[in-house]
């Protein structure tokens, strides 16, 4: 495997303001994640594991510190650029799979295709494709509402996938589902990352954290402990 | 960067679609929200084209009576009350004049046989009006210099009077009473009133021409106190009306206000004037409607993006620019508006149809009122759902996916 860095993080700050009280989210943060890592972020809710999210997934920008993500420091990029990044480089995966529900589960799967610029045809036989690795080959037209909580979620990481993401980014992917799907989306997470695909897992959950292949621990806005899952 | 270019057609067509799904998503609320503008564009469309149905009609009927004529009307003073007919004959011997014809009205009952009709409007000519008018007799014969000359007692009568009294019947040749006086119909003719508004303003056309002389007899005057002047062809109405009005002020021996003389077309510019002034106020007022439609566009369309928080969020971070996000949301609220701007434009052209046969005049399919009305719904739709497009495209994707 190439060692080659895919971000990189350095002395990672991140101010709120929640109530006129000054919150410090996130401080120091020194992160760096290689091509095709598997890693686990495993925090207590409040930990600001969200926001740290947010931060790797150029969704939200650090107060202070440094981000290179790919070769290009993020700090640097305006709000189109991001956008572009985010619709090239990232698939989100979020907690409630946040699907919009007017849009049939095919429909769903385009929508990043749409801000790409993928012409109608090429859309569909691609979203087409993604539902089918997932396992959702006949349930491509059902609406959101007539799927069941693990098949939405496979929606999601269809729509995460679609766009040929190099990292997947999931919060709290397995948080609402039974224990036994939750193992079939993990078992697919591990598919992927074998695809040398990188992956990055956050939840407060050690059974899942411990699909991945590294883990980091996150109490307080600082990471505590790094290392991999036989560490842990 | 043609690649870039494709994308974007493709985009825009993306958002006309998802837009139309939510609008009908929504039927009751996307209607009730286009129903502002629907009302505004029915109104000013309505408006302007019945006003321009009018004036078009005006146009022309005071074209058929009135081009190269000029209407006078006798006060008189305490010495001399009227216009005899050999004043008349002065007029007519003027250079600008062709020719006069006298107007002496009768209003009284008219019966034939069992028939009777009262306040039938009877009016007194002379052959020049016929003879100006060569097309107006249908039937029999019109009246001549020899029943001027003569008083005799003769008339032709509309179509109208045929058809209250002689339907069915040849009515050349029958005896009619007029106030008790026989006269023996000889021709039938079509009334010429140019259309309803005209004869609003020329008080309407007779029913039964006598000769002018028969009616002054009835009328026991020897005066003529109104009268309309043919001028020949080619010849200036304003200097016209001077020159007449010249040779009558010797007639009346220089008394203040004896007589008016007016020009068709001055009252037609007048009236014009009027009409148009009147149709921009009352398109002033009509657009005030679509300015309060606009504002319920607004309205709704600032809902609508508190209601996608959640949506606009998720596109974000799906690689949605804020440029896209804000098309998205101009291209619905131009939409709404347009949906109805177009149905503003059917009623309102249904109206205008109905507004024209009621008052008579010719529907005239006005095609600028109705880029009016649909330029003014897409210029609402846009400049009303910028604020709430732009809020939409600045709104934080992490606060907006936290609002979920």
């Amino acid at each position: 495997m190439t060692e080659e860095v895919f971000f990189e993080m350095k002395e990672i700050d991140k101010d709120y303001i929640m109530g006129g009280e000054p919150m410090h989210v996130l401080k120091k943060i020194n992160l760096s994640i290689q091509e095709g890592e598997y890693l686990s972020v495993l925090g207590p809710s409040g930990s600001g594991k969200s926001t740290l999210m947010n931060i790797i997934g150029c969704l939200d920008t650090p107060t202070a510190g440094q981000y290179v993500l790919r070769g290009r420091e993020v700090e640097e990029m305006d709000e189109v650029e991001l956008a572009h990044l985010r619709s090239r480089e990232i698939g989100f995966i979020f907690q409630n799979s946040q699907l919009l529900n007017r849009l049939t589960a095919r429909k769903n799967v385009e929508l990043p295709l749409i801000y790409a610029g993928v012409l109608p045809k090429e859309r569909r036989k691609r979203a087409e494709a993604m539902l089918e690795r997932v396992g959702l080959a006949d349930r491509m037209d059902h609406l959101p509402t007539q799927l069941s909580g693990g098949q939405q979620q496979r929606v999601a990481i269809a729509r995460a996938l679609v766009g040929n993401p190099s990292i997947l980014l999931a919060d709290e992917p397995t948080g609402a589902l039974d224990q036994k799907t939750g193992a079939q989306i993990m078992e697919l997470f591990s598919e992927l990352n074998r695809e040398y695909r990188t992956v990055i897992m956050i939840t407060h959950d050690m059974n899942i954290a411990a699909h991945a292949r590294r883990i980091i621990r996150i109490i307080d806005g600082e990471i505590m402990e790094g290392g991999s899952v036989s560490d842990a | 960067m043609r690649k870039k270019i494709r994308g974007t057609f493709v985009m825009i067509g993306e958002c006309i679609r998802m837009s139309m799904d939510n609008i009908l998503g929504n039927k009751v609320r996307s209607f009730l929200t286009l129903l502002g503008i629907m009302i505004g564009v029915t109104a000013v469309i309505a408006l302007i084209s019945t006003v321009s149905g009018v004036s078009g009609s005006l146009e022309s009927s005071f074209n058929s009576m009135g081009a190269g004529r000029l209407s006078v009307s006798v006060t008189g003073s305490d010495l001399k009350t009227g216009m005899t007919p050999e004043d008349l004959a002065e007029v007519t011997a003027l250079d600008s004049v062709d020719g006069v014809v006298p107007s002496v009205s009768l209003n009284g009952r008219v019966s034939y046989e069992k028939t009777v009709e009262s306040n039938v409007s009877v009016s007194g000519r002379n052959a020049y009006y016929f003879l100006s008018n060569p097309d107006m007799i249908l039937q029999g014969r019109a009246l001549n210099f020899i029943d001027d000359d003569n008083a005799t007692y003769v008339c032709v009568i509309s179509q109208k009077m045929v058809d209250t009294f002689f339907f069915g019947i040849n009515p050349l040749g029958k005896t009619i009473y007029v106030s008790g006086i026989p006269f023996s119909v000889v021709g039938r003719y079509e009334e010429d009133d140019g259309g309803g508004v005209a004869s609003m303003f020329s008080g309407g056309s007779p029913d039964i021409l006598i000769p002018y002389t028969t009616a002054m007899k009835i009328n026991n005057s020897r005066e003529i106190t109104s009268f309309t002047v043919y001028l020949k062809e080619g010849t200036d109405s304003e200097a016209a009306a001077a020159e007449i009005e010249e040779r009558m002020d010797i007639l009346f021996d220089f008394e203040d206000d004896c007589f008016t003389v007016t020009a068709m077309t001055s009252i037609e510019e007048t009236m014009e004037t009027m009409l148009s002034m009147m149709s921009t106020l009352l398109a002033g007022i009509a657009s005030i409607a679509l300015i309060v439609g606009g504002i319920g566009i607004m309205n709704m369309m600032l809902t609508t993006v508190t209601e996608r928080t959640m949506e606009i969020g998720l596109k974000k971070a799906l690689g949605a620019i804020p440029w896209q996000i804000q098309t998205q949301f101009l291209i619905e609220s131009f939409l709404l508006s347009m949906i109805g701007g177009l149905l503003g434009v059917i009623t309102g052209l249904g109206l205008s149809y109905a507004l024209c046969n009621v008052l008579k005049t010719n529907f005239v399919l006005n095609t600028g009122a109705i880029l009016l009305g649909v330029g003014f719904s897409a210029a609402v739709g846009i400049i009303f759902g910028w604020a709430p497009a732009r809020k939409a495209s600045k709104l934080n994707p992490i606060d907006a996916l936290r609002a979920a």
